[in-house]
């Protein structure tokens, strides 16, 4: 079973990676989609792996991840990405290829690193650290190097998605309301995002979050 | 099951802090909402009143309230002790009375907009007062302390739209914001040193002198502030002038008191004061009683006149609780019981007749929308009762028998004299207060003869609106009921001093105490006869010199008459030439600033001078000290980009830092070096 998991979550490395390196927001939008998908499976994984059938709020707080994550976020993105009519980041701060080689440096780093920081012992033989690591990392790379609004509600899901993958990590030990909660709040703050998004659209014509200078004191 | 003393009390706190909540689900502007509300803090008052008065008239000292189910854990709560329960009158009274006027002071017909907002605070800073008093935690006197000063910024800054409510509401906001970070690092110390929240005053005797010192030290800065002494008033005047009249009783009333509620609190839990103590005490309140009167006589405003006057007051309670510190740790019972004594009756005292004066003030304002006594003039005609409400207060203030200030200051004088016969060092502390007293008396006194005689007296200076009518009764009964009362302290002594004894009886004021009370200890039953006598020869003489010189008054004009042949009303002698002499004599401290124009050329235009007295700290010490500091920390500025992207790469770097704390690089590198 460990195998299958490791194969998963390499398939989320790598999708970060793409993440990083494609310029058509939809696409990017899609990319992140198919791994908060995938991200969802992972605890049934751990506990099929753990040897007893998982509970019944596992699997319902496996069943909400996927929901939210694969279909429900990605629809209200793609909606508020209609209604603003852009398609591409244009001009991001560090350029397509240099993000993703930050990426990959990133997660190679973290591969390196994380055998040494004495925290995978709960999961033994996963590589369930180094992925959260490098996928948060991604997250801010994505944060910080892209201008679009929209752009920066899809840093923010792949940096969620490396906190919910460190929290596998726990995932005996995390309550079934914390892990709802998350999701709810993760749930509501991209609903809010893709208002404000619209928001910005209307007042300063573009999507680009450098105009929000303006609004500096 | 409680007793009732307890019982009332709570109910008292939960009616006043959900008094304005039934307006939240009314329409605006709701006559409804108010007048539940006003009536939900009238009940409170009763009830809160009634429950203060059983705990300090029942024998037994202290009574444990419900705790709370505090998730900190196993903390006491809170109880009414002596001291609780003597700070709990002032507090619904005032709060009473203050709500009970503002119903006709703010009707909400006319303030739409700003009733619900008025009447929820109210009731909150109430609440909150309540509950700062009778805690007995760290957490319940957070908890109380913070209702209140956040209840007490929405109420200064109530009418938003004028830029000096909002300018004056964030000074306050800033000043109390000050006030509780020391108060945390209060708390904090006292956690660390006596491992408990609890306000254990066994604990606290226990700790070392250091401590102790370090403790008092936070606690004088925190609660002066609050208080508004001298120089830390700044946050005072502004506040107390922007802030509805109503509102401005309840503030100089009973807030500042919190003050001194707290620095009382805290002092008498850190075991026998050190001499130092009092001597600090005794100097801040000597500063800002005369500072504070001086800088009341310079002021053109009202209402910030009276704010300078509670500064002047808090400087004689400090005086007093100064001096009985001085008794305490010298050992002299009777200076402490007297200067203690003084401290609590002028709690009550400034409580009630501050309140009277700023709801005096009110009406005056509400019915001639000014605020500068230079405009006003001959009100007494068209406000008769507002004018005897205001002389009443106004005789209270200046400590003139038979009324209740004259009793506070009188034991505050006893105090001091009784201090400087015992022979020794502390000679000079008693006589320093004595001095302070009278100089603060005539000043004082000087200062309401000029509000009372511009305002009240003479003829309108400026064109009063046509129809000048006196409040309605709404707003008078309450200034009635504080006048009854600063009457019936001043005249009948016996109905006080039971209830002072039984709290300075609680108070751990050392060993040589005279335990026999006030009554016997101070003559303050012949002196209340003594001044009702005064009172009415000063009467009867007033009557009979106004019969013989009335009838003999010359109407009518010299043939030349220096060249004021024919007298107007605007010519008459106003309030600011009256203080001007005062004004001079204080000038090292007052800096007056007079803006005299230029008159130049054969035909003149019309001009116009004035002159003001700008606030010692807030203009000359904390508004230049701000603008230094800010340019000195301009550079940070530029790390407040405006760009999420830039904040999001600080929270990066941040993570990285911390991240790279749980990185072993130590045992990476002694692997390197080992070659493995």
């Amino acid at each position: 079973m460990t195998d299958f998991l490791n194969a998963i979550i390499v398939i989320v490395m790598i999708l970060n990676l793409f993440a990083l390196g494609t310029s058509r927001i939809a696409s990017v939008i899609r990319i992140v989609a198919v791994q908060g998908a995938l991200l969802g499976v992972v605890p049934l994984l751990l506990h099929w792996g753990g040897g007893g059938a998982p509970s019944a709020a596992v699997l319902l707080a496996a069943g909400a991840a996927i929901a939210l994550k694969g279909l429900a976020i990605p629809a209200i993105m793609r909606r508020s990405l209609r209604s603003a009519a852009i398609k591409r980041e244009v001009e991001p701060l560090v350029g397509f290829l240099p993000s993703v080689l930050l990426g990959a440096a990133g997660t190679a780093l973290a591969l390196v690193f994380s055998g040494r920081m004495g925290m995978a012992a709960s999961q033994p033989g996963t590589l369930i650290v180094p992925a959260s690591m490098a996928t948060v990392l991604v997250g801010f790379i994505i944060l910080t190097t892209r201008w679009k609004a929209i752009s920066q509600v899809i840093g923010y899901l792949v940096l969620e998605n490396g906190i919910y993958l460190f929290g596998m990590l726990l995932v005996e030990a995390i309550p079934f309301v914390v892990e709802m909660g998350a999701l709810l709040d993760l749930f509501v703050g991209v609903f809010v995002i893709s208002i404000i998004t619209n928001h910005i659209n209307e007042a300063f014509s573009s999507m680009d979050t450098r105009d929000l200078v303006t609004l500096k004191e | 099951m409680p007793d009732p003393a307890s019982s009332l009390t709570l109910l008292a706190i939960a009616f006043a802090a959900a008094s304005g909540l039934p307006s939240l689900a009314m329409r605006r502007g709701s006559r409804k909402g108010q007048v539940v509300a006003t009536s939900g803090m009238l009940l409170a008052a009763v009830l809160g009143i009634a429950g203060a008065l059983l705990a300090l008239l029942q024998p037994g000292s202290i009574r444990a309230l419900p705790a709370l189910p505090w998730p900190a854990g196993n903390l006491p709560g809170m109880r009414i002790d002596p001291l609780s329960a003597f700070f709990l009158v002032p507090v619904f009274l005032v709060g009473g009375m203050s709500a009970l006027y503002g119903s006709s002071y703010r009707p909400a017909v006319r303030n739409p907009r700003t009733a619900r907002r008025m009447s929820v605070f109210l009731g909150t800073l109430v609440a909150g007062m309540a509950v700062l008093v009778v805690s007995s935690d760290a957490f319940s006197f957070i908890l109380g302390w913070e209702a209140m000063a956040l209840s007490a910024f929405f109420l200064i800054g109530i009418d938003d739209e004028s830029a000096e409510a909002r300018s004056a509401g964030l000074v306050y906001l800033l000043a109390t914001h000050a006030g509780t970070l020391v108060l945390f690092a209060l708390f904090a110390l006292w956690r660390t040193v006596t491992g408990s929240f609890a306000f254990d005053a066994a604990a606290g005797a226990a700790l070392g002198p250091a401590t102790r010192g370090a403790l008092f030290l936070l606690a004088l800065l925190v609660f002066s502030l609050k208080a508004g002494a001298m120089p830390l008033h700044f946050w005072l005047p502004g506040a107390h002038a922007a802030a509805p009249s109503h509102v401005s009783a309840l503030l100089s009333g009973v807030v500042l008191k919190m003050g001194i509620y707290g620095l009382m609190r805290f002092t008498f839990m850190l075991g026998e004061p050190a001499p130092s103590w009092g001597w600090a005490v005794l100097a801040v309140g000597a500063a800002s009683s005369v500072l504070g009167v001086a800088f009341a006589m310079g002021q053109h405003d009202l209402k910030r006149l009276l704010a300078y006057h509670s500064v002047e007051n808090i400087g004689i309670i400090l005086m007093g609780f100064g001096l009985g510190l001085i008794g305490v740790s010298s050992g002299r019972g009777l200076v402490a019981v007297l200067g203690m004594g003084a401290a609590l009756l002028h709690v009550w005292n400034h409580a009630i007749f501050k309140s009277l004066l700023f709801l005096g003030a009110g009406s005056v304002v509400s019915r001639t929308g000014t605020r500068s006594p230079d405009r006003l003039g001959g009100l007494a005609a068209a406000m008769p009762w507002t004018a005897g409400f205001f002389l009443v207060g106004s005789i209270a203030i200046a400590g003139l028998p038979p009324l209740n200030g004259f009793m506070s200051e009188f034991l505050l004088y006893l105090a001091a004299f009784v201090g400087s016969r015992y022979p020794g060092a502390v000679d000079s502390g008693p006589l320093l207060v004595a001095a302070a007293l009278a100089t603060t008396g005539a000043l004082a006194l000087a200062c309401f003869v000029k509000v009372y005689g511009a305002i009240f007296l003479g003829a309108p200076r400026t064109t009063q609106r046509p129809g000048l009518r006196e409040s309605p009764p709404s707003m008078l009964v309450p200034m009635g009921i504080l006048a009854m009362l600063c009457i019936a302290i001043g005249v009948l002594p016996g109905i006080w001093a039971p209830l002072l004894d039984r709290v300075i009886r609680s108070l751990p004021l050392g060993t040589g105490v005279d335990r026999s009370g006030l009554m016997s200890l101070a003559p303050v039953s012949a002196l209340a006869f003594g001044s009702l006598v005064f009172a009415a020869v000063v009467t009867l003489a007033f009557l009979g010199l106004s019969f013989l010189v009335g009838r003999r008054v010359r109407r009518g004009q010299g043939t030349w008459d220096c060249g004021y042949a024919k007298p107007g009303p605007r010519m008459q002698y106003g309030a600011s030439s009256f203080a001007a002499s005062i004004v001079g004599l204080f000038s090292w401290a007052l800096r007056p600033r007079f803006h005299i124009p230029r008159i130049e050329g054969s035909f003149p235009g019309a001009t116009g001078m004035h002159s003001h007295v700008d606030d010692a700290s807030l203009d000359r010490m904390v508004i230049p000290f701000m603008r230094k500091a800010e340019s000195r920390i301009q550079w940070f500025r530029r790390f407040q980009q405006g760009q999420t992207q830039m904040y999001v790469l600080y929270v990066l770097v941040t993570l990285l830092a911390l991240l790279c704390t749980l990185v072993p690089f130590g045992d990476m590198l002694a692997d390197l070096v080992a070659g493995r």
